[in-house]
């Protein structure tokens, strides 16, 4: 059977680990996408966990699964196919069914494939791959249990926990089919496992013997072969969307020369950035866990009245509760990032699913006439120059800024280049000693001629005592005003100042075809999907254009000369077209089709290719 | 405490915490009381203004932010303690104040009122207690006694209300004082404790709104009765009161009784002394909760008063020691001491 492996695609392969949530498929997953990064490879990683912590071992809700693309270039997303399947049990076959290629290849473990496995996976009859007409797969059986006790015998644990090893067994196997040396795996395991050497032992010895046995049983790897990356020089890591958010908020306070605060409170997807922060006492963060998401805004804001840069991390429930105190930022001028990690909505939703759901509310989830900025991610490392830019854009203009990223970039890894901050641009938040006026003559809503940015006095400079608050003040003196004219004018102005920043944020670039008739739009963490959907659309000898939209709110100042260009526009997003009536109502008048999916997972490129193909071939 | 470490050029007047602003409570509100016994206070404190910041939620009393010389957040509904929290961790060498409504502190903020206490968080929460919501015009509040007829309880509350002493002491609070508006020695007095003791401070002052409840602490406040019915507790001191202090507090059982020395067999000796710093809080809520519903007088002045860690500074010390046994990292220094890093030449 082995020698009938088939592969088309050599540029890029789809890997995909699944089991039980208990499974370790997530390790496993992470580890094989690391080391195919350190060999040299592009990467893209899709974490798909369920909702419960541990649900039911066996049941269809509680499988996990962990896909790996791995290519020579061009690894835009984590792939819509499944090339490979790791099933470790009957549960994750079947769920998996839909992402199978093909010809794919399924190995299983055929110790979890007994009757009562079928049974728990609401299997009716004991040919699982029958029952789903799986007949153009290649099944590989493997009884991995069983082989990773054997492998493990006489090492000093339990059953239990050899068992547990067998990730590692399935994962020595596809190292071996991959032909990815050992060597970085083992040494990924003695840093992850660094104070557990039995443990590090353990799975160094099943991993190896999964690969052993590939060999054995003479799995041909040669067809798996994936080149290697001509990377720039430099130092490499791994890191996924939230670690990278929360990195971004770390140089962007060290290049400002600030403490970084943040206030948070644990929600998913986005407690991995408190978790990151919280860690980071070597630095200096102070990364406090406060009652709620209020508190947690609240106390960030008292850390940005105090001088820090300050942020809170959040998804969309906790973004809700947020609103009012944003509000107060907004009214008191003060700098602080919000990152928003959205998630599957409304109310609780599907918390571990990813969506675009929470746009609408970042830009109008507040009380009154309340501008701030939005900004969107688009790949995992892009969360680590976006927080950057949130950071430099609060200080410099004493504004909150939301930042918008979503749970599949949160969660999805791809090789990152550690950046060398000297490159970076400068910033400079707009402290009071700016100010050209004396002391005595600064009232606290004074502001930059040109920009209409406030002044930054935080307590404990001497002589600029002032109050702010949620009450509107007047433009001259600080002090609360009701008077109409006034508040005329302090609209007007906290408007002008959120718009005045598109002269400082880069322009709308287009990708593709500019002479085509047909833009692609996106915005946010969608962008891997729609840059493979333009390249495929435009292989098959179709023109197409695409702009993905990373700055929401202002909009870069050459959108609307950009969008006026197309005869139509596609504007593809995980809701159901707030971007696209975002724009419509900016704009008016603009040709625009709406693709929306709001199924939890990230959009199919296959599923674009042909939408977009249907609309481009239009008259 | 931190006041200390401040290094003053000049002594401070009350008149140096004052704003510009106009202040714009009702005449004879008990909050312009108040106000001054907080200038009087940070005077005596000897505090700089431009190292102090005074936080408040929304509420009449919360206005109070707007008529200090110092740095001021007046903010939103509730969240105070919060803010306050933030501001306090991000800057821990800054004596931060909160000035709060029982409204905004016991209903709508009231997790962020007992987190604060809870977290030991070196804050001094001033809490005016007119058991009214008096900025929107007269409703009940968490305060307010059952039965109390209000616009929003034209029949009357069928809920008890909170004590304030009691969710401070259920989450653990280290410092709880009561005053009188209008007494501006004691309340000064109270305030000036507040700030020195080191945690999350809480000053009860029953503070009289003349427009929608005024009177509503008479029965206490009045001087025709107020020696009667109220006790000044001093540290190291008897408990006595009374028009000639002929009264005194004594254990009876479990409980807490008031006396006449001389009467009933009960002599000096019985009378309790006050000690604020004890731990063990629970003679501390019995004395906070004294009352006429237990014929007992109401106490002022500083009933708990309990050295602790606080959050502010273990939060700091722990980054001094992490920083001691790692290092200050820069960021490059820190990305590149994590696992997973590989070099492409
Ligand atoms: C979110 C929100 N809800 C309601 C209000 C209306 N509101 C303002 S002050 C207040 C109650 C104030 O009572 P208290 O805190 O006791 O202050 P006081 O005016 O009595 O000093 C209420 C309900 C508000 N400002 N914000
Ligand atoms: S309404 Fe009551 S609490 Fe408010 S200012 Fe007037 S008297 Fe004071
Ligand atoms: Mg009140």
């Amino acid at each position: 059977m082995a020698n009938q492996i088939i592969v088309k695609d050599l540029n890029q392969v789809s890997i995909r680990f699944s089991g039980d949530s208990g499974d370790g498929m997530q390790l496993s997953g992470t580890l094989f996408s690391t080391l195919s990064a350190i060999f040299g490879n592009e990467i893209a990683t899709f974490p798909d966990f369920p909702a419960e912590i541990r649900a039911p071992q066996g049941t269809l809700h509680g499988v996990s699964g962990y896909q790996v693309r791995i290519g020579s270039d061009r690894v835009y997303n984590s792939g819509d196919k499944t090339d490979v399947l790791v099933a470790m049990n009957p549960a994750a076959l079947k769920v998996n069914v839909q992402y199978l290629r093909k010809g794919s290849i399924v190995l299983y473990d055929t110790d979890s494939f007994q009757k009562k496995d079928l049974e728990k996976a609401l299997f009716t009859t004991d040919d699982p791959f029958n029952e789903l007409q799986l007949h153009d797969v290649q099944a590989i059986p493997v009884a991995i249990t069983s082989l990773t006790k054997s492998s493990l015998e006489g090492m000093e644990m339990d059953n239990k926990s050899m068992i547990r090893s067998k990730n590692m067994f399935a994962l020595g196997i596809v190292c071996w089919l991959f032909n990815r040396p050992l060597s970085i795996a083992d040494r990924l395991l003695e840093q992850k496992f660094a104070k557990k050497p039995l443990l590090v032992q353990a799975n160094i010895k099943a991993l190896t013997d999964g690969y052993n046995y590939g060999n054995n049983i003479h799995l041909t790897a040669s067809t798996y072969q994936i080149e290697t990356v001509e990377y720039s020089k430099g130092f490499y890591t791994d890191v996924n969307g939230n670690q990278a958010a929360a990195y971004g908020l770390m140089a962007a306070a060290e290049k400002a020369g600030l403490e970084l605060f943040l206030g948070s409170y644990p929600i998913t997807p986005a407690t991995d950035i408190l978790q990151e922060l919280a860690k980071r006492k070597d630095l200096g963060v102070k990364a406090l866990q406060m009652e709620d998401e209020i508190a947690g805004i609240a106390s960030a804001i008292g850390a940005s009245f105090a001088g820090r840069l300050a942020a809170t991390s959040t998804s969309g429930p906790g973004l809700s509760l947020k609103s009012e105190a944003l509000g107060l930022a907004v009214m008191t001028e003060l700098p602080l990032v919000v990152v928003d990690v959205q998630r599957g909505g409304p109310s609780t939703g599907m918390p571990t699913k990813s969506e675009q759901g929470d746009l609408n509310q970042a830009l109008y989830g507040r009380n009154g006439e309340s501008p701030l900025v939005v900004m969107a991610a688009t790949s995992p490392t892009d969360c680590f120059e976006s927080a950057y830019w949130a950071s430099k854009l609060a200080v410099e203009h004493m504004t909150p800024v939301i930042l918008l990223t979503d749970g599949y970039i949160a969660n999805g890894s791809s090789a990152w280049k550690i950046p060398d901050l000297e490159e970076y641009p400068e910033i400079k938040p707009h402290y009071v000693k700016e100010f050209e006026g004396e002391a005595q003559t600064w009232k606290p809503f004074l502001r930059d001629k040109d920009t209409l940015v406030r002044y930054w006095a935080a307590p404990g400079t001497p002589d600029y005592m002032h109050r702010v608050g949620g009450l509107e003040k007047d433009s001259a003196t600080g002090i609360i005003s009701s008077d109409p004219a006034n508040h005329q004018m302090m609209v007007n102005i906290r408007r002008a100042k959120i718009d005045k920043i598109a002269d400082c944020i880069p322009e709308l670039e287009v990708m593709g075809d500019k002479d085509a008739d047909t833009l692609i739009v996106g915005w946010g963490g969608t962008y891997g999907h729609l840059l493979e959907a333009l390249e495929g659309i435009r292989k098959n000898g179709k023109k197409a254009a695409l702009a993905h939209f990373k700055y929401i709110s202002p909009l870069p100042k050459n959108t609307e000369e950009v969008l006026r260009k197309y005869k139509r526009i596609i504007v593809a997003e995980q809701n159901l077209g707030q971007f696209a009536e975002y724009l419509q109502g900016k704009f008016g008048n603009l040709n625009i089709r709406k693709f929306n999916r709001v199924k939890g997972q990230p959009f199919l490129v296959w599923r674009l290719i042909e939408e977009f193909t249907k609309i481009i071939e239009e008259n | 405490m931190e006041v200390k470490n401040i290094v003053s050029p000049q002594e401070h007047q009350p008149k140096d915490y004052k704003s510009e602003n106009n202040v714009r409570w009702c005449p004879g509100c008990g909050d312009h009381a108040v106000l001054n016994s907080l200038h009087k206070a940070m005077a005596e404190l000897n505090i700089e203004p431009h190292e102090t910041v005074v936080v408040s939620g929304i509420g009449c009393s919360s206005r109070l932010t707007y008529y200090m010389n110092t740095y001021g957040f007046h903010s939103i509904h509730g969240r105070a303690a919060a803010i306050a929290t933030g501001v306090k961790v991000a800057n821990p060498s800054l004596s931060v104040w909160v000035a709060t409504g029982d409204g905004d502190s016991l209903a709508i903020g009231g997790n962020h009122f007992i987190q604060a206490v809870r977290r030991n968080v070196n804050i001094n929460i001033i809490l005016f207690n007119n058991k009214i919501y008096g900025l929107t015009k007269g409703q009940f509040s968490p305060t307010s006694a059952r039965g109390f007829v209000s616009k929003t309880s034209p029949y009357g509350t069928v809920e008890d209300p909170f004590h304030p002493a009691e969710l401070c002491f259920g989450a653990r609070g280290t410092f709880f004082a009561r005053s009188i508006d209008v007494e501006l020695k004691n309340s000064t007095a109270a305030m000036v404790a507040a700030a020195k003791h080191k945690g999350a401070s809480v000053v009860e002052v029953l503070q009289n709104c003349v427009i929608f409840n005024d009177g509503i602490h008479n029965s206490i406040t009045d001087r025709a009765w107020k020696a009667e019915r109220t006790i000044n507790l001093k540290q190291g001191e008897k408990m006595l009161f009374g028009a000639d202090n002929e009264k005194g507090i004594v254990l009876d059982g479990f409980n807490l009784k008031a006396v006449t020395i001389g009467q009933d067999g009960y002599t000096m000796d019985d009378v309790l002394v006050h000690d604020a710093t004890v731990k063990d809080n629970t003679l501390h809520l019995k004395l906070a909760l004294m009352g006429a519903e237990n014929d007992l007088p109401v106490a002022l002045g500083v009933i708990r008063d309990v050295e602790a860690d606080t959050y502010d500074e273990d939060y700091a010390k722990q980054i001094e020691t992490v920083q001691q046994k790692t290092g200050k990292k820069s960021f490059t220094e820190f990305v590149m001491s994590t696992s997973n890093i590989w070099e492409v030449k």
